[in-house]
């Protein structure tokens, strides 16, 4: 690792106010920025770490919405009652990233910022038709993945919680790489008023809504309606855990496992 | 730019004068000298550096030094009371959970984690509990063996 300076505010507005470059990064759980800075693929003049922001952590239902706290590890998010409750899917999704001292320091903020193809949240996010909290504004779920590892923050945005509408079922399907846990394919398929919803991670470049299956499953909400959907396989991606076909055929299957799991 | 840290490790008020970059686990091994954590893949990946932080399972070679400031840390060092070993570690011993040993303190530390959440722990509950830790020996099976076993010395407090 190069040599990097360390601040730890303990509010928002002292952390917002040191993000005066684009040579200043957010450190959050860490799981995903150290490995990045000891690979050196990262070198950043400072750090602001959000571990000490109490109003950052924490899970709170809102109307018809579950929101939580950008700091908010993915370990209390799977073992939250209120979320259980409210949205079990949501937890399911938490209890399966990584493996458990992963979840004990990895966040749903810096999941999210990070926008990995493969992670988890990112399907919740779009599935669920969620919104992310800024220091600046709110964005929609649908249009915060922009690309690979790209997302609609600006430079020193910083994502304050992430706001989850209670839908009436959903479940989350993942085909996890055995070795690191990450989604070859992760698929999100919520039942809402506005009518079903599947958000796909993992598949391309960053997580996306899939039409095609919301219409079928609008027609009919049944794991063989979803099944039945072929996904083209262009513009997914294709490395050396499977090919974009290969990806493109998860989506369907995953998702009518998903439709069963909600019954 | 080097910064003032204090946590008490094993019990013992500790501080130390540490760069941002120190890692949680040199700051352990190099300036405490606590050798007993290792560091395997240095790369998140297999578990040989786990300590508990406040309680909880972590990665000590993705944990900055600064992020444990003023945290409580146990390292498998802390848990032997005298002479008479933790139930988790006597129980590797009598199930031969170790071959080199190399990956042991990890899977002791994430074992201990586990049973504080998961009091009888399932056969799959105890292979996704050591999900985040790798035997390059590749002795899981009586690893297995053991951690049922120390869950089981942990509820009576007696070696398993
Ligand atoms: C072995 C291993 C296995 C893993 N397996 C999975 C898996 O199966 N599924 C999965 O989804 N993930 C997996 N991960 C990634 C893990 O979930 C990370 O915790 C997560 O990607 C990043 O969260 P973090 O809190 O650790 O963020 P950090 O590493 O601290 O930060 C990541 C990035 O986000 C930025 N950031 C952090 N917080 C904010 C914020 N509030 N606002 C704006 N930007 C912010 C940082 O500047 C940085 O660029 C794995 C990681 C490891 C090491
Ligand atoms: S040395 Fe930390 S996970 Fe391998
Ligand atoms: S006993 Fe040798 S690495 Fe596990």
């Amino acid at each position: 690792m190069y040599a990097f300076e360390y601040h730890r505010p303990s509010s928002l507005d002292e952390a917002v106010a040191l993000l005066t470059s684009d040579d200043i990064k957010l450190l959050a759980g860490g799981q995903t920025l150290i490995p990045t800075l000891k690979q050196r693929l990262a070198m950043p003049d400072a750090l602001v770490d959000l571990g000490r922001i109490e109003a950052l952590k924490g899970i709170r239902t809102e109307g018809d919405s579950i929101v939580i706290g950008a700091r908010t590890t993915h370990a209390e998010v799977a073992a939250s009652e209120e979320v259980r409750a409210a949205i079990p899917a949501l937890a399911r999704l938490a209890g399966l990233i990584g493996d458990p001292q992963v979840r004990n320091r990895g966040t749903i903020g810096g999941s999210v910022a990070n926008a990995d193809p493969a992670a988890d949240y990112p399907a919740a996010v779009v599935g669920l038709g969620a919104t992310i909290h800024t220091n600046q504004r709110t964005i929609p779920g649908d249009s915060f993945f922009e690309d690979l590892f790209t997302t609609a923050l600006d430079d020193n945005e910083l994502i304050t919680a992430v706001a989850f509408p209670i839908p009436q079922a959903a479940a989350y399907e993942k085909f996890a790489n055995p070795a690191s846990g990450y989604a070859v394919v992760g698929v999100m398929v919520a039942k809402t008023a506005g009518g079903p919803r599947v958000g796909v991670t993992g598949a391309g470049p960053c997580a996306f809504r899939a039409p095609a299956l919301e219409e079928a499953l609008a027609g009919a909400f049944t794991p063989e309606a979803a099944k039945g959907v072929s996904m083209p396989a262009t513009g997914l991606n294709a490395d050396i855990h499977a090919s974009a076909e290969y990806r493109a055929a998860l989506i369907s299957v995953l998702a009518s496992r998903a439709v069963a799991a909600i019954g | 730019m080097s910064i003032a840290i204090t946590m008490t490790v094993n019990g013992r008020e500790v501080s130390g004068s540490v760069e941002p970059r120190t890692l949680l686990v040199e700051f352990l091994r190099e300036h405490l000298r606590l050798t007993g954590t290792h560091v395997g893949c240095d790369t998140s990946q297999c578990g040989a550096c786990v300590v508990l932080m406040d309680g909880a399972s972590v990665k000590s070679c993705t944990t900055l030094a600064v992020q444990g400031d003023g945290a409580t840390i146990t390292t498998i060092e802390g848990l032997a009371n005298g002479t008479t070993l933790h139930p988790m570690q006597q129980a590797f011993n009598d199930h031969h959970g170790l071959q080199c040993g190399f990956c042991t303190p990890g899977m002791v530390m994430s074992a201990i984690d586990l049973v504080a959440r998961v009091p009888n722990p399932t056969d799959a509950d105890i292979r996704k509990g050591l999900d985040g830790n790798l035997c390059r020996c590749t002795g899981y099976q009586n690893i297995l063996r053991a951690v049922k076993a120390g869950a089981q010395g942990m509820q009576t407090g007696m070696g398993g």
